[in-house]
Order: structure tokens, then sequence, then C-alpha cells
């Protein structure tokens, strides 16, 4: 399959079609990804470092094309990831909410069908997330921490590809009716 | 307004959710307190799932595991397969029996030689975040544990109950940076801070470029945080170097070595002291005598101290001296009364050795003739 630049972008109105979802998907999907990250690194130490529940908001968030719709997705996803860390309420959540609503904004722009589009889009929220939450945690809770650029770029092309492959594992859970 | 709002109202939606986590935040970070509901829920339905999920992968990997041991018993060996198969089944078993055991067991000897009362409890979770260093134990409240209370394995500590709920605790595991906890070194008793570094290794804050830690170097907890009772193994020393304006000290938590799976929460803690630091004895070469020392050497005589031919002491030699002079004036030492006349020890022995005396003067240099 070729795309050319003309693909890229969205124009006509039937291109921004929204892609919906039965319920148990949005339900389940996120919380499956939550639980991957608080158990499966039990096992695989280095695959604490895979953000699927971001990769999930990032997903739901371009499909549905919604701002509102992806910065509550967001709020939620990353306030229930808040509520399994050592943070305070709050800071997973302030961070996905922002990348909910950029995702949908771009996904109206965008046509986030295209592989490499997905792979671009894995790896910029990636280290957007990542850079928020460096943000805020040094402006709102004063650590000092540091933002490791080269660990973060790698860290992002890893999800990046595993987001690609989710991606399409998770076309097929559109709802087709 | 309402067309403005309406064209805005993304950005206005965005807005609001976003300035109420602020406020949700700040309310946490300004009081020290944790909104508990959210946690709770979100807890309450991840720990059971974690749990069961646990309990079924402990099924199916011991399953698929016999399973394939026995198939390939099979295909070695067809005429013994059952019975290989069997005796792999119950190897398998055993071992993994023999394995909790171990661990329950050692858990349990700790436990009862512990004066410390204290909880066993298994890691059923990590928490979120690429760089957690926090762990959901399956005890919670309802099994008596606190938000603050230490966490160890029979090696060393492992880290601090960070909140308790009902089904399940976060525990703060030692490496974290957020984490510290006093401790003191066991040979020079030089007391710190350690503080998680983010990565498998801690640090030990807060000692003076004076005081002497030793490379290798045990520290125990000291008690100081009451978190943990004092005497418990933290780790060993790896670097110890000066720095500005405090040494750099950094040390291998011995608990989170061989990773975490049961671990042992105090519920009250007791202090012990922190062990003796014992030098290895170290073997000491003795050179041998000088020949014609030994003739030089007194004897020691029949009653006295005996010492070992050509091993004589000044100690030894002076000894015998002031025997040979009591004998010589009738002298019996530890029995004269008080106001008895002593011996004169000033005098030189009359049969006794002699101090070795040079048996010739050196040849005097010849006359200078006179210019």
């Amino acid at each position: 399959m070729r795309y050319s630049d003309d693909h890229v972008l969205l124009h006509t109105q039937r291109d921004t079609r929204i892609s919906r979802f039965n319920a148990w998907v949005v339900f389940l999907v996120p919380l499956a990804a939550i639980l991957f990250q608080v158990y499966i690194p039990l096992f695989f130490q280095f695959l604490a470092y895979l953000e699927l529940p971001l990769i999930v908001t990032v997903y739901f968030a371009l499909m549905r094309r919604s701002p509102i719709g992806g910065l509550l997705v967001g709020a939620i996803v990353g306030l229930a990831q808040d509520s399994l860390s050592k943070n305070p309420l709050g800071m997973f959540g302030i961070t996905k909410t922002i990348i909910g609503y950029v995702a949908a904004s771009v996904g109206q722009r965008l046509d986030v069908d295209h592989p490499l589009i997905r792979l671009i889009l894995g790896f910029f929220f990636f280290v957007f997330h990542q850079f928020i939450f460096w943000v805020l945690s040094r402006a709102l809770l004063g650590q000092q921490m540091n933002f490791e650029t080269q660990r973060t770029l790698v860290l992002g092309l890893l999800n990046a590809i595993v987001a690609v492959s989710l991606f399409h594992f998770l076309d097929k859970l559109k709802d087709r009716t | 307004m309402d067309t403005l709002l309406n064209r805005y109202r993304n950005v206005t939606v965005l807005l609001l959710v976003i300035f109420a986590q602020l406020i949700l935040l700040a309310y946490q970070v300004k009081n020290d307190k944790d909104v508990r509901l959210i946690r709770l829920a979100a807890v309450t339905a991840v720990t059971p799932l974690a749990r069961t999920i646990e309990t079924v992968r402990g099924g199916t990997d011991g399953f698929l595991q016999n399973y394939v041991l026995l198939k390939d018993a099979r295909s070695e060996n067809g005429r013994l397969r059952s019975e290989l198969g069997k005796l792999k089944l119950e190897n398998q078993f055993l071992r993994t029996e023999l394995a909790t055991a171990d661990r329950a067991k050692a858990l349990s000897v700790f436990e009862a030689h512990s004066p410390s009362k204290m909880v066993a409890a298994r890691v059923i979770a990590t928490a979120t975040g690429a760089s957690a260093s926090a762990v959901f134990v399956d005890r919670g409240s309802t099994a008596g544990v606190e938000k603050g209370m230490a966490v160890v394995t029979p090696d060393g500590i492992v880290g601090k109950v960070l909140a308790s709920y009902p089904t399940a605790s976060q525990v703060l595991l030692a490496t974290d940076p957020g984490f510290a906890a006093g401790v003191v070194s066991q040979k020079n008793h030089v007391r710190g801070i350690l503080k998680g570094l983010g990565h498998g290794t801690c640090r030990v804050d807060y000692v003076q470029n004076e005081e002497k830690v030793e490379m290798g170097e045990w520290f125990y907890t000291s008690g100081d945080d009451r978190i943990f009772p004092k005497g418990m193994q933290v780790g060993q020393v790896t670097v110890a170097r000066a720095g500005n304006p405090f040494q750099e000290i950094t040390l291998d938590p011995i608990g989170l070595a061989n990773g975490v799976e049961e671990v042992l929460i105090v519920l009250e803690g007791v202090h012990q002291q922190i062990p003796e630091f014992k030098t290895a004895a170290q073997p000491m070469y003795l050179s041998p005598p000088v020949p014609g020392a030994a003739r030089e050497a007194p004897t020691a005589p029949t009653g006295g101290p005996k010492s070992a031919p050509g091993l004589t002491t000044d100690a030894d030699k002076i000894t015998t001296r002031y025997r040979e002079l009591g004998e010589e004036q009738g002298h019996k030492f530890g029995e004269n009364p008080p106001g008895s006349k002593p011996a004169d020890f000033n005098l030189e022995p009359k049969g006794g050795d002699k101090p070795a005396t040079p048996q010739s003067k050196p040849p005097s240099p010849p006359p200078v003739p006179p210019q």
C-alpha cells in the first residue's frame, strides 16, 4: 500500500469519520493497559517502560476525533494510573488530559490510519507526555528530576513501535455497525 | 456569550478539567493529605484482579511446565515415559514445594527469631509509572498494616508502607528517590541517611568527609527514623569517596538484591544491637631466631614461665634475673609480710647469666701523627 502526501492530511467530511467502539472495549482496554503496567513488570522488569495507558489514551483520542472525549479518556486513565502510583492524584491525570486533547485535535487533521503517522505520533506523544510530567514534577511538586533526553527518545521509539502494533489490533475492536 | 462558549467549548472544558485536577493536586500537596477515596476505589478494583491473575498464572505455569517436561520425557524414552513423567512431575512439584517452603521457612525462622512483631506478605503488583519504585503487597489494613510501617526480608530492609488499603498495601522501595532511613555503619559507627537513587542502588547522605567509611563495610538501620527498628541489615558499601560537602557513599540494598517476592511487614518494631565488627584473625609471620641470639638468651628456670627456646624476650630476661636475685637473698615472692626487708634487685646475680657485654673493645684507631 502506498500513501501519498495527499492522504496524510484530511480534506473531506468522509475522511474525518469517527470510529466508534463498544462500551466494554472503552472500559476494558484501558483497564487491561493499567493491569499490564502494574503486573507484568513483576516478571519482566524492562516492560515497566512500556506506557500502555498512554498508548491506549492516544488511540481512543485519535480515533474518536473529539477533543472533549479525548481529554476525558485521558483524565480518567491518568487518575486511575495516579491512584496506583506513589504520586499525588492529578500528576498523570493532568498530563494525560493534555495528551488526550492534543491527540484528538491532531486526529481531526491527520489521517491517523497511516502507519507512519501512527509511528510518528506514538513517538511524539510519548516524549510530550514525559516532558509534561517532568515539568509538572518540577513546578508543582518541587522534585529535582532530570529530563533524560536520550533515554526518553529511545523509549519513545520503542513505545511508538508497540503503539503501531497495538493500534492495528485495536482497529479490529471497532464497532462496524 | 453563548456563541463564545460554543466556539471555545473544547478549550473551556480542557481548562476546567485541568483546573479541577490542579485544585486536587494543590489540596494534597498543601495539606499533605491523600484523597483516599479515589485511591481506595482503584486499589480495591485492581489488586484483587492482580491477585487472581497471579493465582491463575501460578497454576497455569505449573501445569504447562509439568506438561512440557512430561512430553519431553515421552519423546526421549517411550518405554519409561510414564514412570519418568511421573517422577519428573513429582520432582517438579517437590522442587516448587521446597522452594516455597525454603522461602517460607526463612521468613518464619526470621520472624520467630526477631523480637519484632511481623506479618508476612507477598508482592502482587508494581505501581504505575515508568520509574516506579513501589509495589503492592497482599496484606492491608485488615491484617493490621498501617502507613509508615517498615518492610523487610531476612536479608535486609526492603522499604516502607506508603499507603494501606483493606486488601493491599503500597510499599515504597528503598531504591526510590523519595525513600529515606537512618543508618549506621557497623565498624566505625558512622551515622547517615539512606536515600534511593531511582535505580538499583542507594546512597548514604550527610556523612562528613572526616568520618571513616570503608569499602565493603556494612550499614545497619540506626532506629533514628522511628520506622525501622535498630540493627537491621541495609547493605554493603560499594563506593566511598570524599565529596563536597559530604562523602559520596553508595551501597547495594541487600534486601532487594534478588528481587522481592515475599516480605515481612514490621507491625511492632523492637530495637536490636548492631553486631560487633569482628576483625578476621590474620596469620602473622615470625622469622627464625637470629643465630647466636639463642646462646645469649638466658634459659627459663624449671617451674618458671616456660618460654620457647630462641623466643626469650626482655621481659623474660628481667623476670629470670629478679627470680635469681630473690633466691640468692632468700626472698620469697608474694610471701613477705609488710615491713620485712625487701630484696635488693640492684645487685648483680652471682650464678646467673649476665647481660651480654662486648667481649672485646673495638680496635682503637691509630694515633694520628701531629702535622
